[in-house]
């Protein structure tokens, strides 16, 4: 007999998520009036794949002319869609929720393509969620007004909604479902780097057979988004994205009585007692924020630990950060995938770069990246002070920093010295400190004794620079509504 | 030792209690890692790695001498068309049949395993176990998988429970010594990270889930727990300690499953039998038939493997 008593070693062999069912065009344009048109004075960007730098397809992008031409398609089809009966405008909504599901894999794909973030996530996550949305607000349609206490509602009239690309399916899902149910009509503007899955979520419009103009999709740059919230047609704006653009888009609605909901940029605390189930808090740190590479806009991005387990909480991450399978997105066995852009990266390095001038620790693992692409490896920063950017500004990557409280008045303080409020996760086994920290905390969303958990019957939404109005749930109603 | 465990009756009721566990969190974990995707050339290593790890075992009332050599030839050799397939790690039975499989065993590297202090349920005298340790011991085995006094843990008497498993380990001389925490009956996991805790302190050198023999065994979240405590001990005294997932693990997948636990809770230092095993009777025949599905495309039929 053969010695096979030898040491068998045993590794993940490549797990590919297969490209090969995805029927992508070449070129896409832009979705108005229940129809793919050529823009009237747009271009064509190619969109790439973050993960090898190739391109996926080609897209329009909206001029001027083809953003007012989406806002009068959008006018046009509103009284119409108003009329239906609640019951009929859910019905599209089902059908919608079950098209997604229906292409759910091809959307997964896709998603990771065009964006980078780990199939695993896109395919567990985004896809079903987006799901989720369009089957809770379908069962609103015709239940509006029990969801804002009884009263009379009406829909706003026609809603301008940009969302980012950190979430690009998901976050539009959470646009229009919606403001559909209300009975707006709505054009998106996808992100500039990701517009391939609302471009996708346009068929399964066209296939649900949803009037013509009751959603466009124009995918474009910055400057088609200034060009849609200064549109003097529209009745709504939903944005998500950064705390600066927001600003700009406040002011230009100054004054003009259009509604606005704005969910923005985040610096969550993510608050360590030392009551705490450890080892699963750690796994909740990683899931805070090395969650589709930390590209989130609730990252639970400054870490405060008590100081009596910082140097073991520090010590079991640190060693879990050694085990995150960072490389292809569409490997399903990818935890942690590729930057969305160059630009992202750029921005990365140079906050990490500050960190490091300012004299915080740095740690990065030491993986393998692959030479093409964009990507950023899971960092730590220890002995980080309140005062270091890292501890205060937006990184949206892969990189944590540790702050470290004595007592829970002190992490408290600390929580909500800052000036956004997005959300923020508490750690303890204790419930009455849970529910006094959690009231005492400013911010939108407190998880406890997890993070980054979403759910369509959930409010999200922030306090001070993070943002105002709520999606998700009853209250995601209210900012689609006129309640009278 | 022995001061080790008068420091702990002296100090139980002041030092900080164990870090518990969050239930929702670590069966978070334990499903997430669930959806590792092993295809190709890693099932097929898999899954030569756990039959390696199997302790093929036989715990009934109607175990027989025949019974138990016909066991122990498929433990030397469970697949005699693919040599590939090695033995696996042991053989378990009760301690009446242990000459038997110490004999059958012989010069194969398969271990002779026995059972023993009064198992399953552990209700006997301190004396009775030791004897019944000692007796499996004389009779050849190699290893010795004893129970904890679930009935000191649950009444909260800990230093009994460690000074169990100190004596048995004693009476156990060269033998290795898993001790079965018997997770079904702890009631939380909080109690298995402790049992476990308490198990190593004493000296253990596997930890083991449990007897078979009761409602529900090697849980992915049992086991998830059980090999962070194996990690922990190990961070903090350096001493391996290995780990025995037993009752439940029927199928391939759900032993693939496990290793994903190990492979990413304690690193490949842990997937040897040294250091891990797998509890089991039914699954070696699917382990095999998943193995030959790799290699041919398709589902053999159930009558093709043998049965013991």
């Amino acid at each position: 007999m053969t010695d096979t008593r030898t040491r068998i070693v045993w590794d993940y062999a490549p797990a590919p998520e297969s490209p090969d069912h995805v029927r992508l065009r070449d070129s896409y344009g832009l979705f108005v009036g229940g129809e793919f048109r050529d823009p009237v004075d747009g271009t064509r960007v190619p969109t790439i794949n973050p993960a090898t730098e190739e391109v996926v397809a080609e897209i329009a992008f909206a001029g001027p002319q083809d953003v007012r031409g989406a806002v009068e398609a959008a006018r046009a089809a509103q009284p119409g869609w108003a009329a239906l009966t609640g019951l009929e405008r859910g019905k599209y909504l089902f059908r919608i929720a079950r098209l997604i599901q229906e292409r759910a894999r091809e959307l997964a794909v896709v998603e990771s393509m065009d964006g980078g973030k780990p199939v695993r996530e896109s395919r567990d996550v985004d896809v079903p969620l987006a799901a989720a949305h369009f089957f809770h607000y379908a069962g609103w349609a015709d239940k509006l007004s029990y969801g804002v206490g009884g009263r009379e509602v009406a829909p706003l009239g026609v809603a301008a909604q940009i969302v980012p690309w950190n979430f690009p399916l998901l976050m539009a899902a959470w646009k229009l479902a919606p403001a559909l149910a209300c009975g707006n009509t709505s054009v998106l503007k996808p992100a500039e780097t990701t517009p391939l899955t609302a471009l996708l979520l346009a068929e399964i419009c066209q296939e649900a057979e949803l009037p013509e103009g009751v959603v466009s999709i124009i995918p474009g740059d910055g400057s088609a988004g200034a060009a849609l919230v200064r549109e003097p047609d529209i009745d709504k704006v939903a944005f998500t994205g950064s705390t600066s653009v927001g600003k700009n888009i406040q002011a230009a609605l100054a004054g003009r009585g259009v509604s606005l909901t704005l969910e923005l940029g985040g610096k969550s605390a993510n608050v360590v007692f030392e009551d705490a189930a450890l080892d699963q808090a750690v796994e909740g740190i990683v899931n805070g924020i090395f969650f589709n590479q930390g590209h989130v806009c609730c990252a639970g991005s400054r870490l405060m630990i008590q100081e009596s387990v910082a140097d073991v909480v520090v010590g079991k991450l640190w060693e879990r950060m050694g085990r995150l399978r960072v490389g292809d997105p569409l490997d399903k066995n990818t935890d942690v995938g590729a930057i969305n852009s160059r630009e992202q990266l750029e921005r990365i390095t140079e906050l990490v770069d500050a960190g490091e001038g300012e004299g915080a620790q740095r740690r990065t693992v030491a993986c393998e990246l692959p030479s093409r692409g964009f990507w950023y490896a899971p960092t730590i920063f220890t002995e980080v002070a309140p005062a270091h950017r890292i501890a205060v500004e937006e990184i949206f990557g892969p990189v944590v920093s540790v702050l470290t409280f004595r007592t829970q008045a002190e992490a408290i303080e600390k929580a909500n010295n800052s000036a956004y409020g997005l959300a923020a996760g508490i750690w303890t086994d204790k419930g009455a400190k849970a529910f006094e920290v959690a009231s005492a905390l400013q911010a939108g969303v407190v998880w406890q004794n997890t993070y980054n958990h979403f759910d369509p019957t959930a409010a999200f939404g922030g306090y001070k620079e993070s943002g105002f109005g709520r999606e998700g749930g009853p209250a995601g109603l209210r900012p689609y509504l006129r309640v009278s | 030792m022995a001061l080790r465990l008068i420091l702990t009756r002296h100090t139980q009721g002041v030092i900080r209690r164990l870090p518990h566990v969050d239930r929702v969190g670590i069966e978070e974990r334990a499903a997430l890692l669930g959806k590792r995707s092993i295809k190709t050339t890693a099932k097929q290593q898999g899954i030569r790695l756990a039959v390696s790890m199997v302790d093929l075992t036989t715990l009934e009332g109607a175990d027989t001498a025949g019974k138990v050599r016909h066991l122990c030839a498929k433990a030397v050799c469970p697949a005699p068309t693919m040599p590939e397939i090695p033995s696996c790690a042991a053989v378990c039975v009760y301690p009446s049949l242990i000459g038997v499989v110490r004999e059958a065993l012989e010069g194969t590297g398969v271990k002779a395993a026995s059972v023993a202090t009064a198992f399953p349920s552990g209700q006997a005298s301190l004396e009775v176990k030791l004897r019944d340790t000692e007796e499996a011991v004389a009779a050849g085995a190699e290893e010795i998988d004893m129970v904890i006094s679930r009935e000191a843990f649950l009444s909260g008497d800990d230093t009994r429970v460690m000074e169990e498993i100190v004596r048995v380990k004693e009476a156990c001389g060269d033998a290795h010594l898993k001790v079965i925490i018997e997770t079904a009956e702890l009631g939380s996991y909080d109690h298995v990270r402790h049992a476990s805790m308490l198990s190593m302190e004493a000296g253990a050198d596997f930890v083991k889930t449990s007897t078979g023999k009761a409602s529900s065994g090697a849980t992915p979240g049992v086991t998830l727990v059980m090999l962070e405590a194996v990690r922990d001990y190990m961070e903090r005294t350096g001493r391996p300690v290995g780990m025995k997932a037993a009752g439940g693990v029927s199928n391939s997948k759900a032993a693939l499953h496990r290793l994903v636990l190990v492979k990413e809770t304690l690193g490949d230092e842990w997937l040897t039998p040294d250091r891990f095993r797998i509890g089991a009777s039914s699954l070696l025949n699917d382990l095999l038939m998943q193995y030959q599905k790799t290699q041919t495309g398709r589902y053999a039929r159930p009558e093709d493997f043998s049965k013991e």
